[in-house]
């Protein structure tokens, strides 16, 4: 009687039940996680990076970052790629693409040279995975001959890109790093040496918080900290920004054409940062991503959340009468434009509900400390009265702690400007 | 002088969340791997799936859980108590206090409402076989559902004008608006369930039907057999209850109102009289207020509103002429004890009976008139739950017991052959 909607998509050509992946990561590193996985709902998995290095991990290797109770709104983690044996690794994809047919199996591999590229490579030919993903990426391998070091050298990611759609016929996708100064680049140098697609991102730099007991960064290894990648909620703004760059790439889009990639679709990127929920994951599909990745929530919840992620997908979808994923894909990426681009004639003037208004002054507190001194603070009411210096930058309505309390309200054209018909936000939760 | 609650007796005693407040309340919950919150609900309404579909922002996937699980959902989550049930099973009762899942609960069922989903379904293809549910009360209503979402003809027998029984006539409006009770026996009728309302059934309506439940609840008055029973101003707790509840504001509880019980059903009649404009009311209970049945939430909200609560005193005799003017009560255990209240009303919340079920069906009864039914079954085609199987527990409880017995309806229809 639940809602049933079909969320089936086709990613460079593989079918996909859902576009709910595991990324390469702690969540999926043996047969037993993965398999459980399935079963939980979730469409397929990137399997935990498998190198021909071998990991050697410390302890301990995770940390978060809070704010006012809100426990992970960050997440940092030291560990590496795999730290089991390359052939058992190769053995479990092997076994689970076996016994879940119906499920999507990603090989991520990492090598240091071109020849372990190639290598690797063959290796996720013989195990069966339907598509390949290169991890250009990780920001705290041992070694600088892998990684994110490498995922910021076109020449390198270019080659080994290369290495890797040379060997085999199942499509690579290349996974880019957030630490560089412009992804396009890279991406392009990915599809260039011939990858049909990139995922990302990957986690981002960070010292997450400072221990003042032993005067270090977080976590403590022996006195002693390292910078290291970071993820979760914080990083969503972030990856998304990452996202509709490499989309709206023309050049990327032909690049994946010539490979033979086209299905259709432009370039099939493949979304990750910070995805807990199945509105989070929608934002990653109305940008342009055929899938998106998930690990940290799962650290924090487990792959129960994918249940809600289908669910709560499935009711957005009948709410806005679409059938199937493609329906929605990308809608928003034409949306996105550079800020030069923006109608700056106008500013639309906050609304102030004196029913709903609790009295707090956060409003006024903000907006004469922060902004334009454009609220007056009625002392003997206890209520915010709008002046002449608004400028329509709602700080106050983003700072108000009651639902609907502040709303936007009149629409003011700056002086000689012309008016004309402008589409607003008006539902805000 | 302590600050009282003024309220009407039509308004909502406590507000509802926010998406704001739902959302902080929810990151509040710990997301068990074992939840104890869904062990505790009779009715497998299972708190623990729907407060996390909240967390991840799927209230209508939270909204889906409740109503496929409880089809009077909206209404237990005004009327269970929690306290005693899934909050008291809550693992965060560990750190500080209990998620607040009947708000919660509530949130989820008027978001349902908002978006005007329709989450429960009947098969179009309908089976042969004809059901009767006589009385639409909690457990018939909760029965009805389980056998239309199975395929079945159902027709339930109501001898009030409206749906709810209990829910429509026996709670506060404070505690349970009437439109919550209306929407919960919306879904019900969505799922093609005949009513008959005005029909008193008797054994003969009930011929042609393959099965029958009979969830006829408890309507009898318990009135002690003591002098001056008979004046005006003495009520039973289901008429005073019922009568309030009809005539709403309209109805004169007098001004000084004596309520005479102990459980939640004293405390809604204390309620109901305080709020309809009663001057002074006072609940005498005979037991400890430790022993009273009712939840202590209720009596806590009947203090707020000013309502006096005394213990230890059973009633010994009602003084007045044709009109009550004063009470006399003894020491249930403190055989010294005396005390005369005056009143002009007093409400007698001290259990109800059974009805005569044999002009019904042909039932077996216990020596307190309740139908003998283990595991919803009294014998041959006939089935029962709620109220007059169990003497009178929660809501939440008779809703479980109709799903049973519609369990047992459905296996013995098909072993039957009635398709």
């Amino acid at each position: 009687m639940a809602i049933k909607k079909d969320l089936s998509i086709d990613y460079l050509g593989v079918k996909c039940q859902n576009p709910f992946f595991l990324s390469s990561s702690p969540v999926g590193s043996n047969y037993e996680m993965v398999a459980k996985c399935f079963e939980t709902g979730w469409g397929g998995v990137f399997y935990k990076t498998v190198g021909i290095f071998v990991a050697d991990e410390c302890s301990p290797r995770f940390d978060q970052t809070n704010k006012e109770g809100l426990p992970w709104l960050g997440f940092k983690n030291m560990e590496q790629i795999s730290d089991k044996p390359t052939e058992l690794n190769f053995e479990n994809m092997y076994k689970l693409k076996r016994d879940y047919p119906d499920h999507v199996m990603v090989a991520s591999i990492m090598g240091s040279t071109e020849e372990e590229w190639v290598k690797l490579a063959k290796m996720c030919d013989e195990c069966g995975a339907d598509l390949i993903e290169g991890n250009f990426s990780c920001p705290q391998m041992t070694s600088h001959d892998m990684g994110s070091d490498v995922g910021t050298n076109n020449e390198l990611v270019e080659s080994y890109s290369r290495a890797v759609s040379k060997t085999t016929k199942i499509p690579f996708i290349a996974k880019m790093t957030p630490n560089c100064k412009n992804m396009e680049e890279h991406a392009f140098a990915a599809v260039k040496g011939g990858a049909a697609a990139v995922s990302a991102i990957n986690t981002i730099k960070s010292i997450t918080n400072l221990d003042f007991e032993n005067m270090t960064g977080m976590p403590v290894v022996n006195g002693k900290s390292s910078i290291s990648g970071y993820s979760g909620a914080a990083v969503k703004p972030i990856a998304l920004r990452f996202c509709a760059q490499v989309l709206q790439n023309q050049e990327i889009h032909d690049q994946v054409k010539k490979n033979g990639y086209d299905f259709g679709y432009g370039h099939e990127m493949s979304g990750i940062g910070g995805i807990e929920t199945w509105r989070d994951a929608a934002e990653f599909l109305a940008l342009g991503c055929r899938n998106v990745q998930v690990t940290t929530s799962i650290m924090q919840y487990g792959y129960r959340i994918v249940e809600d992620m289908a669910s709560g997908l499935m009711h957005f979808m009948d709410e806005r009468g679409y059938d199937k994923l493609d329906d929605f894909i990308g809608i928003a990426l034409p949306n996105i434009i550079p800020a030069e681009e923006l109608n700056r004639d106008f500013k639309i003037l906050p609304d102030f509900d004196d029913k709903k208004c609790v009295g707090c002054g956060r409003c006024y507190v903000s907006c004469y400390d922060a902004a334009h001194q454009a609220i007056d603070w009625n002392e003997k009411k206890r209520r915010p009265e709008l002046n002449d210096n608004c400028v329509g930058c709602h700080l106050c309505l983003n700072v108000c702690p009651v639902q609907g309390c502040i709303t936007p309200g009149e629409i003011k054209w700056k002086e000689g400007r012309k008016p004309v018909d402008i589409t607003m936000k008006t539902k805000y939760e | 002088m302590s600050k009282v609650v003024k309220a009407k007796y039509t308004a909502e005693a406590v507000a509802g969340f926010t998406h704001r407040t739902a959302m902080e309340e929810a990151a509040r919950c710990l997301l068990c791997h074992d939840a104890p919150c869904s062990e505790g609900c009779p009715a497998g309404t299972d708190p623990a799936k729907f407060i996390r579909s909240i967390r991840f922002r799927n209230v209508k996937g939270a909204a889906e859980t409740i109503r496929e699980n409880n089809v009077l959902g909206g209404s237990c989550a005004r009327v269970c108590p929690y306290d005693k049930l899934c909050e008291e099973a809550c693992s965060r009762c560990g750190i500080d206090k209990p998620i607040e899942i009947g708000k919660l609960q509530r949130y989820a069922v008027e978001q349902e409402k908002l978006f005007k989903m329709k989450t429960l379904k009947a098969p179009a293809k309908k089976k042969a076989a004809k059901v009767a549910c006589v009385g639409a009360g909690p457990a018939s209503l909760a029965c009805a559902a389980e056998l239309a979402k199975d395929g079945y003809k159902v027709t339930v027998f109501e001898r009030e004008e409206k749906a709810g029984g209990v829910l429509t006539y026996g709670i506060v409006p404070s505690r349970l608006p009437q439109a919550v009770v209306d929407h919960d026996i919306a879904q019900v009728k969505g799922l093609g369930v005949k009513f008959q309302f005005n029909t008193e059934v008797k054994e003969a309506d009930l011929e042609d039907f393959d099965a029958v439940f009979v969830g006829a609840g408890l309507w009898g008055a318990n009135l002690p057999k003591i002098k001056g029973i008979e004046l005006k101003g003495v009520y039973a707790a289901v008429d005073f209850l019922k009568k309030a509840r009809v005539n709403k504001n309209d109805f004169k509880p007098g001004k000084k109102v004596l309520v005479v019980g102990g459980g939640d059903v004293a405390v809604d009649c204390a309620v109901t009289a305080k709020l309809l404009g009663a001057e002074d009311v006072k609940i005498v209970y005979r037991r400890t207020l430790e022993e009273a049945p009712g939840n202590m939430s209720e009596f806590q909200y009947a203090l707020s509103l000013g309502i006096g609560i005394t213990t230890g005193m059973a009633p010994d005799a009602i003084n007045g002429d044709k009109k009550v003017k004063t009470v006399d009560f003894a020491g249930f255990r403190d055989k010294g004890a005396k005390l005369t209240l005056s009143a002009d009303t007093i409400v007698f919340a001290t259990g109800q009976t059974p009805e005569d079920m044999s002009k019904v069906a042909p039932v077996k009864v216990t020596d307190k008139g309740t139908i003998k039914a283990p595991k919803g079954k009294a014998g041959g085609k006939f089935f029962a739950a709620g109220d007059i199987v169990n003497g009178g527990k929660t809501v939440v409880e008779a809703v479980a017991a109709g799903k049973e017995a519609a369990t047992a309806m459905i296996a013995y229809l098909e072993k039957k052959g009635v398709k």
